[in-house]
Parts: C-alpha cells; sequence; structure tokens
C-alpha cells in the first residue's frame, strides 16, 4: 500500500522541473518591483497595488491547493479571507494589536472553522459541494453583518497596522511590501512542499479517483479535510494582511463573489500549479486596476464623452472577457505557457 | 398579539416562499436535466424586474408590462442560450460557474448602463392597491395576496405540465438519463432550449411580480439566486415536488425566524444579549438548516434517482 502511493507519478515532477523557471522569475518580478516602483513617480500606489496582488496570491494559492490538486470546488473560500480580517480587527479593538497574537488567533478561527465546515461539506459530493461551501460562506457573511458592536454591516476601521513583536515596522509600507511576499514565499514553499509529500500524491489520487483510492486502502475524506484546514488557514493568513493593508475590515471582504473571484484568479492562472494561482491573481487584479484606462486609450476613435462612458462601464468589457477565457483559454496562464514545449 | 403577528409572518413567509420556487423551479429543472450550474439565474429575475419597470413605464399598466414583459424574459433566456449557456453544457462544474459568472458581471453593469444605477420604482396596479381586513382588526396589503395566489397558480400549472404532458414527461426522464433519452431519438438540444427559456421565463416572472414591492435595482438578482441555490439543494436537484416545499420552508423559516428569533431567545438570555445574539442567528438560519439537511440527507430532501 505505502509502496503503491511511494511511487512517483510519473508527469507531474517533470512538469514542475520543466516550469520551475516561471516561480522564479514570478518572485524576483516581486522582489523587484519595489526598486522600480521608486522611478514610477506613484510610489505608494504601485507598493499598494503590489501588495494587494500577493495578499490575493497567498489566497488563490490555498485555494488552489483543494481545488487544482483536490477538485474541491469550494465556492466559499472569501470566508477565511473575512475570519482573517476580523480577528485582526475584533482584537485590535479590544487592544491586542501584536501581529504575533492576532496571526496564530486568525489561524486557529480559520483551522477550526475549516474543521467543523469541512467535516460536513465533504460527505457531499459534486454539486452539492460547491453550493454547501457556498452556504456556510454567506453564513459567515451574514454574521459579520450584524456584528454591530464591530461595525456591522459598515464594517470598521483600524486605527493603525497591527504591531510586529511590540513595534510599529509594519506602518511603513516598504516593511509591509517585505512582509507581504515573505509570506507569500513562505506560503509557496509549504504549499510545494504539501503538494510534494505523499500527503499530496494521495490527493491527487483522490482527484483522479476516490473509488481506486479507497480500495488500494485510503481514506480519501481524511485527506480532503486536512488539505481543506490547510487551506483555509493560507486563506486566513491572507485575510490577517489584508485587513492590515486596507487598515479596515467588512463583512465585504466575504461576499459570495469575492469567493467567484478567488475561483476565477485560480482559472485564469491555471489550475494545480500554485504559481498559477499567483499570477492569476495578478493578472484579474491588474485587469480589474487598469481595464478602464485600457478601454479609454483604445478606443480613441470614439468622441470624450463616449469614451469615458465606456471606461465606467468597463465590467460590461470584463464580464464577457472571462466568458471567452473560460470558453476559449483552457488551462489558463499557465497553460498557455507550456503550450509551445509541446507543439 | 402575538398569534396574529405570527399569523401576518406566515403570510409573508408564504409569499417569500413562492417568489423563490418560481425561481428555484426553472434552476432546479435546468440543473437537473442539463446538470448544468446557472449563476446567472439571479439575473434573469433581475431583467424580468427591469422589463416590467421599462414597459409600465412606457404603457402605464401593469397588466400590459407584465404580457410584454413575459415573452421579452423569455426572448432573452433564449438569447442567452444560444450565446453562451449552450457551449457550456459538455463542461464541467467549474467552468459553468465561471462563465455565467461573467453573465453576472455583464448585465448587472448592463442594467447601469441602460436604466442608469438608482433604484426604479414600479407603481403597484390600482386593481391590487390598498389591504383587505384578513381578521378583525388585522389589515394586509391586496398586492401581496396576489402575489401568494399567482404563485400558487403557477405551481399548479407547472405540476399539471410536468406530470401530466407528454414535453413534461420528456423533461422528468431527462432530469433521470439525459443521454438515454437523447439515445432514444428525442431532440434532446430542443429540450434543453424548451426548459431553458422556460425557467428563465418562470424567473422573470418572479422578478415581475415583486417588482411593486421592492426596489428595482442592479444586484437585486445576486442575493436572491444564493438562497434559490439553498432551495434546489435542500428539495433535491431535479425535483420540482422537492423545491416546492423547500421553498416553503426556507421562506417561512427565514421570515418568521427573523421577526421571532429574538423573542424565543428572551426565554433564555437578557433581553440586551437575546436582540443582539438574535439579529446574528436569524439570517444565518437558512444556511444552517441547510446545512443539517444536507448532513443527515446529503442529497437533498427529494432526490431524484437515477
Amino acid at each position: 500500500m505505502t509502496e503503491i502511493a511511494e511511487t512517483p507519478s510519473a508527469p507531474m515532477p517533470s512538469l514542475s522541473t520543466r516550469f520551475e523557471i516561471v516561480p522564479i522569475v514570478l518572485f524576483a518580478a516581486f522582489a523587484a518591483a519595489p526598486l522600480l516602483a521608486a522611478y514610477s513617480g506613484a510610489e505608494g500606489y504601485v507598493l499598494s497595488l503590489l501588495t494587494r496582488v500577493m495578499i490575493f496570491g497567498i489566497a488563490a494559492m490555498a485555494l488552489d491547493l483543494i481545488l487544482g490538486y483536490g477538485a474541491l470546488v469550494s465556492f466559499g473560500h472569501a470566508a477565511f479571507l473575512g475570519l482573517g480580517g476580523y480577528a485582526v480587527g475584533i482584537l485590535a479593538s479590544h487592544g491586542i494589536e501584536d501581529a504575533l497574537v492576532q496571526i496564530p488567533v486568525a489561524l486557529a478561527a480559520s483551522a477550526l472553522f475549516a474543521l467543523v465546515t469541512g467535516a460536513i461539506s465533504l460527505r457531499t459530493k459534486g454539486v452539492y459541494f460547491i453550493m454547501i461551501t457556498l452556504a456556510f460562506g454567506q453564513m459567515l457573511y451574514f454574521l459579520a453583518t450584524s456584528l454591530a458592536a464591530y461595525g456591522g454591516d459598515d464594517g470598521m476601521t483600524l486605527s493603525s497596522r497591527s504591531l510586529l513583536a511590540g513595534t510599529g515596522v509594519l506602518k511603513n509600507d516598504f516593511t509591509f511590501y517585505w512582509v507581504c511576499l515573505l509570506c507569500l514565499l513562505g506560503a509557496y514553499a509549504f504549499s510545494r512542499s504539501v503538494v510534494a509529500s505523499r500527503f499530496g500524491r494521495v490527493l491527487r489520487g483522490t482527484r483522479e479517483n476516490s473509488i481506486r483510492m479507497e480500495a488500494i486502502g485510503f481514506q480519501p475524506f481524511r485527506f480532503q479535510l486536512a488539505a481543506y484546514v490547510l487551506s483555509g488557514m493560507l486563506a486566513g493568513l491572507a485575510g490577517c494582511l489584508l485587513a492590515n493593508q486596507a487598515e479596515f475590515v467588512s463583512p465585504a471582504f466575504m461576499t459570495w463573489q469575492r469567493s467567484g473571484e478567488l475561483i476565477f484568479m485560480v482559472v485564469l492562472g491555471g489550475l494545480g500549479s500554485l504559481h498559477g494561482a499567483v499570477i492569476g491573481a495578478a493578472a484579474f487584479l491588474l485587469l480589474e486596476e487598469f481595464l478602464p484606462e485600457i478601454l479609454h486609450s483604445l478606443s480613441f476613435f470614439l468622441s470624450e464623452e463616449a469614451r469615458s462612458h465606456l471606461a465606467e462601464n468597463w465590467k460590461m468589457v470584463f464580464g464577457p472577457l472571462l466568458i471567452l477565457i473560460v470558453l476559449f483559454v483552457r488551462g489558463g496562464i499557465m497553460g498557455l505557457l507550456r503550450r509551445p514545449h509541446h507543439g | 398579539m402575538n398569534a396574529t403577528l405570527l399569523f401576518v409572518q406566515a403570510l409573508n413567509g408564504l409569499q417569500f416562499g413562492l417568489i423563490l420556487f418560481l425561481i428555484a423551479a426553472g434552476l432546479t429543472l435546468v440543473f437537473g436535466v442539463m446538470d448544468f450550474i446557472n449563476l446567472a439565474h439571479g439575473v434573469q429575475y433581475m431583467v424580468g424586474a427591469y422589463l416590467v419597470a421599462a414597459f409600465s413605464a412606457w404603457t402605464g399598466s401593469f397588466g400590459w408590462a407584465l404580457l410584454l414583459a413575459l415573452p421579452s424574459a423569455l426572448a432573452f433566456g433564449l438569447l442567452l442560450e444560444v450565446l453562451v449557456f449552450r457551449h457550456l453544457y459538455d463542461r464541467d462544474h467549474l467552468d459553468q460557474v465561471l462563465a455565467t459568472f461573467g453573465v453576472i458581471l455583464f448585465l448587472n453593469q448592463g442594467v447601469k448602463f441602460v436604466w442608469g444605477a438608482a433604484p426604479l420604482s414600479v407603481p403597484v396596479p390600482d386593481l391590487l392597491s390598498g389591504s383587505v381586513e384578513i381578521a378583525s382588526g388585522l389589515l394586509y396589503p391586496v398586492y401581496r395576496l396576489a402575489i401568494i395566489a399567482a404563485g400558487l397558480v403557477v405551481a399548479a400549472l407547472l405540476y399539471v405540465l410536468v406530470n401530466h404532458t407528454r414535453v413534461g414527461m420528456l423533461v422528468r426522464a431527462g432530469a433521470s438519463n439525459a443521454a438515454m433519452v437523447s439515445a432514444l431519438g428525442v431532440n434532446i438540444q430542443r429540450l434543453f432550449m424548451i426548459v431553458f427559456g422556460f425557467g428563465a421565463m418562470l424567473a422573470g416572472f418572479a422578478g415581475a411580480m415583486v417588482a411593486p414591492i421592492l426596489s428595482v435595482e442592479p444586484g437585486m438578482g445576486d442575493n436572491i439566486l444564493i438562497l434559490a441555490f439553498v432551495v434546489i439543494v435542500i428539495g433535491g436537484i431535479g425535483s420540482i415536488r422537492g423545491a416546492f416545499l423547500a421553498a416553503l420552508l426556507i421562506g417561512l423559516v427565514d421570515t418568521v425566524g427573523r421577526s421571532f428569533a429574538p423573542n424565543l431567545l428572551r426565554l433564555v438570555l437578557d433581553p440586551a444579549a437575546a436582540s443582539q445574539t438574535g439579529r446574528a442567528i436569524a439570517p444565518m438560519l437558512i444556511y444552517i438548516f441547510m446545512a443539517a439537511v444536507l448532513f443527515f440527507r446529503p442529497s437533498g430532501l427529494f432526490p431524484v434517482k437515477r
């Protein structure tokens, strides 16, 4: 039994060795960006945008861990972003402002929520799983809107970023950027080692055929639940960082639309490669940020009024773009990068 | 006093449940027959409400507006089917979720583009305005009673259509095994279109009926879509009967829960804590209910036999 599990599956390692250039380039770009940002003239804006990209990169990677490697379509992953965010916000409002306390609490809360909801959700399959994770996400969303003491619908503004071991180093945008990059690298290294381990192979086996995995003596449920908890904790970490980046927490962190966006980031980047999810998050957020301007400059032949009208309604282009990507770009951005090697 | 309040809330719950049923019926059929997750079903409800708002402003009559809105909602649903959804039937659920999510983004912005971001209001038709006394000293709006009546009539028609006509038989067969129906020589593509268009029209009808009592605004379909999903999952995907019972249950649990959870909690907690916790728990009730149902019956209350 163990022998079967430990036999490395042939295609995966060769793929990961062939494409390890992509994550190196990706992380090098993130490391170089703050140095280049100084020349852009809008340093603060570039830094905060890229910090957001990295934070959503962590969240999308967390989702990729179960979606790409376990084929578990969780439609409620934004709930963990909210859990992380509210852990920071609620603790801060009670005077506990150190990230060294806030983050462990956030991780514990995310793990507990993932354990309970995962144990129930994983009893169901397919469409039912999508819907029940959605329901749990909505449950937490409505809980947050009713927390009148912590801002209710409107959310709460943090008085400042978290302290780190009693010091205010995170208040500096540069330091915060580097901390987020370290978290992203840490999360990536951790997820990579999870995926490469025996545990990860069992998870992939379950994705391919859970009945066969059962027949050779594994209990898919345990592996899926453990992966769900890990994924929830990583997303909770992203929530902590997001609250600190925005210095604000609100129920809008965990709307179901946000969960849908996370799924889209993972699919856009390419399922089951981890760094693909980060690329997807970057592509999504940058597109969302710059599509109005892109539309404005592409429509140079229209009148000024029509151009600003078009830029204002950029979502009417974004929606169909999403549909076209789903219909025609199979395998996401990583799939596009991979294709030339085959043909 | 408490009994009358309960009665009024039960009526409100019934009305909400029937609206949910109109949306969930189309969703569950599309889901059951085509194995297709349509997140865009909620925007069809929104489009129905906008169509009725536009037509009633144009004709000045709610009745004419409704008559014009229904075929337009049908046509709109068929247009979406041909343009987008048809290409997604043989894709996995993940692709379907994403592509229909894109449709939501487009249409939520689209109605803003056409009608503006400000909420529209539709006047209650004169014939159905005002209130009636349904018990001594208890007034209830006629229009809400009309919604209940319309919902029950449509539910009955749907029951006859699905259980006692040839098309209904094919739909039920399709929900059990679409490939087999196709192999027996039925034009499954056409059946899909019929089911889809009909579902879109029902959702549009629901939107049209609530337009006079809710504000018609972009994004109004998003939250009701999630509730409709809760309904069909509790009822069992593909089952009209399940959707009907689950919709009424959800409507009642939600409406009655919101007004009575604080009162019930007051029995065990002090008033301030009770109203705080009650407000927190009430909107979560239906999701807790759904989780409980799925825990004991992972395929819903009335699973379609396959």
